[in-house]
């Protein structure tokens, strides 16, 4: 007999679920082979009732896992049948469309039984460096081409792992025993959070979850729908075009806010792409939930409740929604650009909340490094592969300044370059602000950054381009200027592309400037003190400072004066 | 140093500067308000008030052990020396652009906290190191001497120096250095090489600035005390504790005033190791509760865990990310926003939330009835019937229930429709279980059971709330110390002299070089005694070795300790052994085929501590009766339950008490739930044990 509880007992309940599946996540991240997951942050973890509902996810640096874990659960528990779901089994899965994204991404479920019945689920997913294929990149013509697809499967049963299953994985990835060491870091950290849980369970005296399942999603519920019951029930439309591959992208939104929910819909949107950058819709309606999510309901944690009033649909085959077999690899770049598309629709529903827009994806690159080709290597020149995460600068928000080199709506973090330069023979030249990038306005968008790499003495490389906003930099809002865009280019003028793979010779370095975020708001309501500190900081320079911000040349010599003299300003 | 002699341990923290002298076994202590402006005032106030107790006089004291928050506050308070960087070109911003991430995923208006030191104070050289240590691009003496004239200019007074790679090459740094000691001699200057030589140029050149940032003021504050001491008839020397749980010279501590960072609760650290010594517990969970913190720390074989890296002057509700890294030895702990003073409010899912946000001491929690409005943990405990409100803080502060209740109900109760007693009780609960879920994914990152575990709890609050929390954790067993308040200065008196000497050197397995570990180990060994031989040119010293290894490719190394020999006779086949006996420990199971890399190695030289004489526990003894008793609130049962009500001071050692009961000293009281019993110890602790654990297993007897 479960007893009845109390709303404290309740309240904790729920609280130890959340750190429960913060320590899940924690042994993941500590574990983990893949520099994606542990430098990075790019995975999550979370616990589900017997239903599928999601209970509580831990806080990483992947919202784009945010829905498409939610889901995930449910597509696992109906592939494999309830009547085979045992006591010490353990499933996988990297369909992108059942997962979250693409075939890097591996989720695994884990049953939790309690005195021999099942009370819930354990899931996590994390970015691995590579699951075969072509290897990361946008290169795809269909997603068959992008690598090794594990279908919803058990990867052990009964605590048996499947042996066959394991050789076809080694057999199949560039590095196996890394793999599989993320797989069994992934079930461990499965393994954790059924052992927290089995605790608090035996703690409060509980045979099952459906009481504290009841109050977490009965309460998230009721929080979600009164923030969405204080929004005006209108409607407005968005769009914003960017890069894409070989032809620009424009993202097209209609944001509605009815009485119990916000439907978000992507019509009209460009059909998907040939190249590797396409997004299936669960992780487009994992941005699209999140920017909304993060705008009018911060506090309520990311639960199965909290995340159903936030509807997301677009129309099969567009670049937003693509169906199997389309290739998905970099879904990331159009997911990372979905926020900043529903905000310009959903400014127009509440004006003054959300940020212009901001360098949205990622700045990502990998380098393929070797001996040279055109000469004699060095006998110790050696094969590398080297990928980093970079930020450009982030929007300005209605009152405050636009982050610089600051990930958004990503949460992952950048790899230190002494540890990047431990990996391979690579040379990070360059890793700092790029003044004047951040557009201007009364709050002045945040800054990006200027790279420069190159190899070690005996090396040539291919650096696989990820970037965006080469064309379309980032727009302002209410009289905002445009963060600068993306430049990308050898240090001897040779002109390179901003997505694919390029090969950089022997002795040449890349050059790239990562875009800046948006300003928001008129530039000459800026208050002086800060046009001036940021003269004095050189985020801007002092033609920014005369053109756009109408410092006077007296005042620019006084702030270079005072910075002279050591004076703060 | 003799157990006979006079020592004196001074510990300046945030509100109060507490005094203990030590003579004979005896301890006398003191608490002074700090004097802020110039805290050695306190100091001296505090030194005649227990040279009076104590019946001496400062001349006689033979050791002075000395630690401070000071170095903490001027970081979080920005009230540091006017300080440059010089770093290698290209990298300017690496103290500004910190992960380029955002620590809260949920806050669209979320403010990264500025660097240390602005862009306009960041100035760059042409040269280049690469990771194998060699030069690429040579530093060129001129282009110093350009930069070093305009520092000169605009009246630096403290330079830090960071450039890329020099864990693995110094020589760059060290050119900085001896053009700035040439040019300019009255300028202070820091090394990264030397402050914080390990990789990760964020956390290298963040340490380096923090120490340049401060140095200029410890210097001259210790510089000060010293003259301040000897004029009032001080004759011996002065030692600072450090971070890492030792004690260093006064000179060092001036030279790396880094160190210095959380040399309070490292006391505190060293205070439960040292009890857990004397009750022989292999392995103690130190819980250390004060006004506006909670730290928690494991402690293992009596020794604190330790780290390399922890976050300093967090700014967004203590959250990980939000503060800046420094990367120097020090003693790991979690610390969480949960203390008397924290505040208690309803969120937007009408769940009650505790701290961080703390009443401090204006206006302080509702009952102290000086005008604050809104409802702290000390309420919650008060309405509870956990605090008694005639005799608080002995007495000197005067509670007021009915505003505790009128705060509970108009900030929580209305909102959720509770009575004073149910919003008091959620408030408690949460608080509780925050610190609980604190210790428990402390725990977790360690690869420990806490059920295993022997609570000891200090601090104001702790006595109130650590029985409900080893409820929480499943800890059969807390002691509660007497002294409490003033724990971390006692354990400034335990603290051995210990300096850890640390380098970042990438070896794998595959490439074992037992010459070069054994060259590398000797030379930061000689370093480390160096430091330790400046404050005893005679005692003992130990090295203690440490690797920190991982499997090729994963980001986070776990230490590995070797012995002297292991150390000096490196063998592949032990150190892999080694690492995947560590590894099976924390993460269930080895992973098979992956070569293994060490990143870091370590050497701690340190005093042997005095050995401390094993205590005789007493197991049961007669169950003192209790005189009157107060209605207080049993969590676990979820009801009031009338608790019997014991004064401290009368208990006699082996004399027990039986839950509900709460004892009752002039600072605070000891909560023992109905659940457990407690004895006083021939040392004067009370030991409180889970009843149905004290008659199953006896926990008195593990660990020993």
């Amino acid at each position: 007999m479960t007893k009845k509880h109390s709303n404290v007992a309740y309240q904790v309940m729920w609280n130890r679920l959340i750190s429960v599946v913060e320590e899940q996540a924690q042994a993941l991240v500590r574990t983990a082979f893949s520099t994606s997951v542990r430098e990075a942050g790019d995975l999550s973890a979370g616990v589900y009732d017997t239903h599928g509902n999601m209970l509580a996810q831990a806080v990483t640096g992947t919202p784009g896992h945010v829905n498409a874990m939610a889901d995930a659960v449910a597509h696992f528990i109906r592939r494999i049948g309830r009547q085979n779901i045992l006591e010490g089994d353990i499933y996988i899965t990297n369909d992108p469309w059942e997962g979250t994204g693409h075939l890097h991404d591996i989720t695994m479920v884990t049953p939790s039984f309690h005195k021999g019945v099942l009370v819930g689920f354990f899931a996590c997913t994390a970015h691995v460096v590579d699951i075969g294929g072509r290897g990361f990149g946008a290169d795809g013509q269909s997603v068959y081409e992008e690598g090794l697809y594990i279908p919803i499967m058990k990867f052990a049963e009964r605590g048996e792992v499947d042996a066959t299953l394991t050789r076809i994985i080694r057999g199949n990835v560039r590095e196996p025993d890394q793999l599989i060491g993320d797989i069994y870091a992934l079930a461990t950290c499965n393994e954790i959070g059924h052992r927290r849980l089995i605790d608090m369970m035996t703690e409060f005296d509980l045979d099952h979850l459906d009481g504290i399942a009841d109050f977490i999603l009965e309460n998230s519920r009721r929080a979600t729908l009164e923030a969405i019951a204080a929004l005006p029930r209108t409607e407005a439309t968005g769009e914003m075009t960017v890069d894409g591959f070989d032809v620009p992208i424009t993202l097209r939104v209609k944001v509605t806010v009815l009485a119990d929910r916000i439907v978000t819909d992507f019509a009209g949107t460009s059909a998907a792409d040939k190249k590797g950058i396409n997004c299936p819709l669960v992780y487009t309606k994992a941005y699209a939930c999140y920017a909304l999510k993060v705008a009018i309901a911060p506090e309520i944690p990311n639960n199965a409740a909290s995340l159903a009033p936030f509807e997301v649909t677009a129309p099969e085959n567009t670049i937003v929604n693509a169906l199997h077999p389309a290739p998905v690899a970099l879904r990331h770049i159009v997911g990372h650009f979905v926020p900043d598309t529903v905000y310009d629709a959903f400014d127009k529903i509440v004006p003054g909340l959300v940020p212009a827009e901001g360098a949205g994806c990622l700045c990502n690159f990998q380098l393929s490094l070797r001996p040279r080709t055109d000469a004699h290597a060095p006998a110790d020149a050696r094969r590398s592969e080297v990928l980093t995460f970079n930020s450009g600068g982030s929007g300005a928000r209605p009152e405050h300044d636009g982050l610089n080199a600051t990930a958004f709506p990503s949460g992952v973090m950048t790899m230190p370059i002494e540890a990047t330069e431990h990996v391979g023979p690579v040379i990070i030249w360059r890793k700092e602000l790029r003044p004047d990038s951040g557009g201007i306005g009364r709050t002045r968008g945040g800054l990006g950054q200027y790279m420069e790499v190159g190899a070690m003495e005996g090396h040539e490389f291919d650096i696989q381009a990820m970037f965006d906003r080469g064309q379309y930099p980032a727009r302002g809002r209410r009289g905002g200027g445009s963060g600068a865009p993306t430049t990308i280019a050898q240090d001897d003028g040779t002109a390179m592309q901003v997505k694919g793979k390029q090969f950089v010779p022997h002795g040449r370095r890349v050059v790239m400037a990562f875009p800046g975020g948006a300003g928001y708001g008129d530039p000459t309501e800026r208050p002086r003190e800060l046009i001036m500190r940021d003269l004095a900081r050189w985020y801007i320079s002092p033609e920014t400072a005369a053109a756009e911000y109408g410092l006077t040349q007296d005042q620019i010599d006084q702030v270079q004066q005072a910075v002279e003299n050591g004076e703060a300003i | 140093m003799k157990t006979s002699a006079i020592r004196l341990g001074v510990d300046i923290g945030g509100t109060f500067t507490d005094v203990v002298l030590e003579n004979q076994g005896k301890s006398f202590s003191t608490k002074v308000l700090t004097t802020y402006a110039a805290p050695e005032k306190a100091i001296v106030e505090g030194l005649h008030q227990v040279c009076a107790k104590a019946e001496t006089t400062p001349e006689q004291i033979e050791q002075i052990i000395h630690g401070t928050t000071l170095a903490t506050n001027a970081l979080i308070e920005r009230r540091g020396a006017k300080t440059a960087l010089i770093t290698t070109q290209g990298f300017r911003d690496v103290i500004e652009m910190r992960t380029e991430s955002r620590f809260e995923q949920y806050d669209l208006n979320l403010k990264l906290p500025e660097p240390l030191l602005p862009r306009q104070m960041r100035f760059t050289v042409a040269e280049r190191v690469n990771a194998k240590g060699e030069v690429m691009i040579p530093l060129d003496r001129a282009e110093v001497e350009t930069v070093v004239e305009k520092i000169a200019k605009a009246g630096f007074d403290s330079v830090a120096v960071g450039l890329i790679h020099s864990y693995l090459n110094p020589m760059h740094e060290q050119l900085v250095r001896d053009v700035l000691a040439e040019k300019l001699p009255n300028v202070s200057v820091s090394i990264s090489s030397e402050v914080s030589p390990q990789m990760r140029e964020y956390e290298r050149f963040n340490t380096v600035v923090a120490n340049a940032y401060i140095k200029p003021l410890m210097a001259s504050y210790l510089g000060r005390l010293e003259d301040r001491l000897k004029a009032e008839g001080v004759g011996c020397r002065i030692f600072l504790m450090h971070s890492g749980g030792g004690i260093i010279s006064i000179q060092n501590a001036a030279d790396f005033p880094v160190r210095l960072v959380e040399s309070g609760p490292a006391g505190g650290a060293v205070f439960a190791a040292h009890i857990a010594a004397r009750y022989g517990i292999d392995k103690a969970l130190s819980f250390d509760m004060g006004g506006t913190t909670a730290k928690i720390c494991l402690i293992k074989n009596q020794t604190p865990k330790t780290s390399r890296v922890f976050e300093v002057a967090r700014t967004y509700r203590f959250k990980k990310g939000s503060g800046m890294p420094i990367s120097i030895p020090v003693i790991d702990m979690v610390e969480i926003g949960a203390g008397g003073g924290s505040l208690a409010h309803v969120d937007s899912l009408r769940q009650i939330r505790v701290g961080p946000e703390s009443a401090g001491s204006e206006p302080g929690p509702a009952c102290y009835g000086r005008g604050g409005e809104r409802p702290a943990v000390t309420d919650a405990d008060l309405v509870l019937g956990k605090l008694d409100a005639d005799n608080f803080a002995g007495g000197t502060i005067k509670l007021h229930p009915d505003q505790s209740k009128s705060a509970l109900l108009s900030q929580l109760g209305e909102v959720l429709k509770m009575e004073p007693v149910e919003a008091a009780f959620g408030v408690s609960e949460v608080v509780d279980e925050n610190m609980a879920n604190a210790a428990r994914v402390h725990a977790v990152e360690n690869g420990e059971d806490l059920s295993e575990y022997t609570m000891i709890a200090f601090g104001g609050a702790a006595p109130l709330h650590a029985g409900r929390l080893c409820e929480k954790l499943g800890v059969d067993r807390v002691i509660v110390p007497p002294g409490a308040g003033v724990g971390s200065a006692i354990g400034f008196l335990r603290a051995p002299y210990s300096f850890e000497a640390n380098r970042s050197v990438y070896m794998k397995l595959s490439d074992f070089d037992p010459e070069r570990i054994r060259s590398l180990l000797s030379d930061l060994k000689s370093e480390a005694i160096g430091f330790v031989r400046t404050c005893d040119a005679e005692a003992d010293i130990l090295s203690e070795f440490k690797v920190y290894m991982r499997y090729t490719g994963q980001g986070w190394e776990i230490p590995i300790e070797l012995t002297e020999t292991q150390a000096m006779n490196p063998d592949v086949t032990t150190y892999q052994a080694r690492f995947e006996e560590d590894y099976t420990k924390l993460f269930g199971r080895p992973v098979a085929g992956m070569d293994i890399e060490i990143t870091v190695w370590s050497v701690n030289a340190t005093t042997q501590p005095e050995p401390v004489a094993p205590l005789t526990t007493l197991e049961q003894g007669p169950v003192v009766s209790p005189k009157c008793t107060r209605p207080v609130f049993d969590a676990a049962v979820g009801e009031f339950l009338q608790f019997g009500l014991i004064q401290r001071d009368t208990l006699e050692p082996g004399q027990s008490v039986s839950g509900p009961a709460a004892v009752t000293e002039s600072e605070t009281t000891i909560i023992v739930p109905a659940s457990r019993d407690a004895i006083c110890q021939p040392d004067g602790c009370i030991d409180i044990v889970a009843r149905n654990r004290s008659e199953t297993s006896g926990a008195r007897k593990q660990g020993k």
